[in-house]
């Protein structure tokens, strides 16, 4: 890729970085419990959390960083973080 | 047409005719003349563009920034301290590579506090990717502003451009200078379309950062583009040759240079007095002769060496001064002529708007042919 | 009314996990929509979401300098005028930037009147260099320039009402905001964007690396922040004070105890004349806002 006049760039390159490999642990959704009120999706800092056909909610691991503010904030507690086995 | 006509006035009526849309510039003496000109355009409907009143130099210049990213053909003005304010953000105009032109009314850099005429303030940003080029007269200062915006703009340079003329001598004397008309200004000039720019249409981030890995291949990139753009400063000049029948094309001009044995090397109104002063010597039988250098970014070090291989002295003057060091452009000069024998004395002359007449140029001729360089002329030593 | 849908800020920033300011700036961007044009001031924000060719952001976006956001956002504004374009021109730039080296140029835009909306993402204190106190650092924090020790209790200064000065200037809408209540944040930005002339929100974004807890607590201190009192949400249109929020108020330390910033006042030993300090300070807050929800006694 040629070097882009006066350091510009078109969006798209930063879903190049996979920061799901931050992780340390990893946030499990139960959707048994879920109430699907959307908290996770909004506060997430990342944005990875999307809602499926069913309005359940579910990260993106491959970019989820495990900072754990689903699980403090859900307020069903139907998130858990687990030390991820790596 | 031929006007009468005062040198920030005749500036002002080419920035109109290049039809800036933003103009933001800040008042400083000696610029106030031209700002003051363009305010009263925009009231009277003569020029239409929407003027910034910013709250300091700084942001005079930032805000041409976000201007010309957002696709305009934006215009600034200023000298001196309001230059040196600009510092960090001149840095960042050519790194970003917007084509914004800007006039200089050439003033010295305080302290002391000075509102009158050295070229210290652009000299000192020569490091900074703006093209710079300093005008003669107020033709010249008038003309180089059609040609900077159209070199600034060339897609295959992308850089700003400072248009130098000296602070009151040029700004505040009335000369005869032939205005262009609208019609062949635009023909000249057309619209600014930039190919890039902030546009929802098509999202870009500008001004992001680079990291090691990149930094030293974006500098080298700029600095290609500056020493590239000599190419598109002849051609455009050219062209403003062929339509107004005044060429731009060289980025020096000799005067009375072909057998000269004594060359003086000058930038900007000095260059006045030179010639005149070479006129009176020519006819006493002096072979002496000018180089005058109209472009100093890109520095024209090729045109300089041919200019001078046979000149037995080069006397540089110096409207400035590198403290420590020596002026400015005899350094470059002597960077240009190195490994050839024809030897380079240094004259800073002028600083703070002290008059330079033609027995100071008899002066530096005279100490040239003796081998004494390297000093300031017209010191009064009765005063230190 | 905003497309909460939207994501204009991809993942894949560099952003430390649990950043109250990658998580602003997500939710700015719903507020603004794809019809943005975005301008950000060096700092956290603008490094973690453009290393080259790297950019998180889906509208077009540019920095400059650190002090200029203002500056730039009016040749925007001013540009965009003289087009005949509608894109909103929207400045997001950290406390530093913004109360302390960007003053002279937000004071400008703001005295001249230009249609832009000025967010600042309130982490209190220069995080991106390493956390330095700035004119936003809340009095006591203690910060590597303003460090607590055996001489000292930190910052010795309040923070610099911004909101207000802004209001001064004549802007017609002012505001603070907070990422603990997102819907809140996003109606606000909303409203200044949609706003004509000069608008302000002041977005308070807990700093987990620079104020010392965990990641995952960042949403329970901004809440925290507002419940004792120390940040209040409010609105001023045109001036005037029209809404703020009301709690049931919690005593300063519950929020204090929770950040390393403030843990010299609580060990080796419990600082009693600081944190009352600090109680007055949230007490004076509810006076002047009226936060207080007052619980009637039966008589």
């Amino acid at each position: 890729m040629a070097l882009a006049v006066g350091c510009r760039a078109r969006p798209g390159k930063a879903r190049d970085n996979k920061t799901g490999s931050w992780r340390v642990f990893k946030p499990i959704f139960d959707h048994e419990i879920c109430s699907k009120c959307g908290t996770c999706q909004i506060i997430c800092p990342e944005g990875c959390i999307t809602e499926d056909a069913e309005g359940f909610f579910d990260p993106d691991y491959a970019y989820c960083k495990g900072c754990g503010m689903c699980a403090q904030e859900c307020p069903k507690d139907a998130i858990s973080m687990k030390q991820e086995e790596k | 047409m031929l006007e009468i006509t005062e040198g920030s006035m005749a500036v002002a009526e080419a920035v109109r005719l290049c039809r800036p849309q933003v103009v933001s510039a800040y008042p400083i003496t000696p610029q106030t003349h031209i700002v003051e000109a363009l305010a009263e355009m925009v009231a009277n409907g003569k020029l239409d563009a929407d003027y910034i009143t910013v709250e300091s130099e700084f942001s005079a210049l930032s805000a041409c920034i976000g201007a010309s990213a957002a696709g305009s053909r934006t215009y600034s003005a200023t000298t001196s301290q309001g230059l040196a304010l600009m510092y960090e953000v001149c840095f960042n105009v050519a790194g970003m590579r917007l084509p914004i032109v800007m006039t200089i009314a050439n003033r010295a850099m305080g302290a002391p506090l000075s509102i009158w005429n050295d070229q210290q303030d652009s000299i000192s940003l020569r490091d900074s990717g703006w093209l710079q080029v300093y005008a003669e007269d107020n033709q010249e200062a008038t003309d180089l502003h059609y040609i900077a915006y159209k070199v600034a703009e060339n897609p295959a340079v992308l850089l700003p451009a400072m248009v130098c003329f000296d602070g009151f001598i040029l700004s505040h004397t009335y000369e005869p200078v032939d205005m262009i008309s609208q019609e062949d200004a635009d023909k000249y000039l057309p619209k600014f379309v930039p190919k890039e720019k902030l546009d929802a249409a098509d999202p870009i981030s500008f001004g992001m950062y680079a990291t090691p890995e990149y930094y030293l291949e974006f500098r080298y990139e700029t600095d290609k583009a500056l020493k590239d753009a000599a190419a598109a400063i002849r051609t455009a000049g050219a062209e403003f040759g062929k339509m107004f029948g005044r060429d731009y094309s060289a980025l020096v001009e000799g005067y009375k240079l072909e057998d000269a044995e004594t060359v003086i090397v000058a930038m900007g109104s000095i260059c006045g007095t030179v010639k005149d002063t070479i006129d009176d010597m020519r006819a006493e039988g002096k072979k002496v002769g000018l180089l005058k250098i109209r472009v100093f970014r890109p520095f024209p070090s090729e045109d300089v060496a041919k200019a001078l291989k046979g000149a037995k002295h080069v006397a540089v003057l110096d409207k400035n001064i590198s403290l420590g060091a020596k002026g400015a452009v005899a350094l470059e000069v002597k960077d240009a002529l190195y490994g050839s024998a024809v030897p380079v004395y240094d004259y800073i002359i002028g600083l703070g708007g002290r008059d330079v007449r033609k027995k100071d140029i008899r002066e530096v001729v005279a100490l040239a042919e003796k081998g004494k360089g390297d000093q300031f002329i017209g010191l009064r030593k009765e005063v230190l | 009314m905003a497309d909460k849908s939207c994501e204009l800020f991809d993942a894949g920033h560099r952003a430390c996990g649990g950043c109250g300011a990658a998580l602003a700036a997500r939710l700015m961007l719903k507020a603004a929509g794809p019809n943005s044009i975005v301008v950000s001031s060096t700092g956290c924000m603008e490094v973690f979401s453009t290393p080259y060719p790297e950019t998180a952001w889906k509208v077009p976006w540019i920095h400059s300098l650190f002090e200029n956001a203002s500056a730039v956002a009016s040749g925007i504004e001013s540009s965009l005028k003289k087009q005949g374009r509608k894109e909103k021109v929207i400045v997001m730039a950290g406390d530093g930037a913004t109360f302390d080296i960007g003053m002279l140029c937000i004071s400008g835009a703001f005295e001249r009147g230009h249609d832009i909306t000025y967010i600042c993402y309130d982490n209190e204190a220069y995080m991106n260099t390493g956390i330095q106190r700035s004119g936003a650092t809340p009095y006591d924090a203690s910060t590597t320039t303003s460090p607590a020790g055996s001489q000292s209790f930190g910052n010795k200064r309040p923070k610099k009402d911004m909101p207000q000065i802004l209001a001064a200037h004549g802007a017609p809408y002012v505001a603070t905001a907070s990422i603990a209540y997102p819907n809140d944040l996003i109606q606000k930005v909303e409203k200044a964007i949609n706003t004509v002339g000069p608008t302000y929100v002041q977005i308070h974004v807990p700093c987990c690396t620079g104020w010392g807890f965990e990641g995952e607590q960042t949403i329970a201190i901004a809440k925290l922040a507002i419940e004792t009192g120390l940040w209040v949400n409010y609105e001023m249109v045109d001036g005037k004070v029209t809404k703020a929020k009301k709690v049931v108020r919690k005593p300063v330390e519950e929020y204090l105890k929770t950040q390393k910033r403030f843990r010299h006042l609580f060990k080796p030993k419990r600082q009693d004349a600081e944190i009352a300090a600090i109680q007055a300070m949230a007490d004076r807050n509810a006076e002047k806002y009226g936060i207080d929800i007052k619980i009637a006694k039966k008589e």
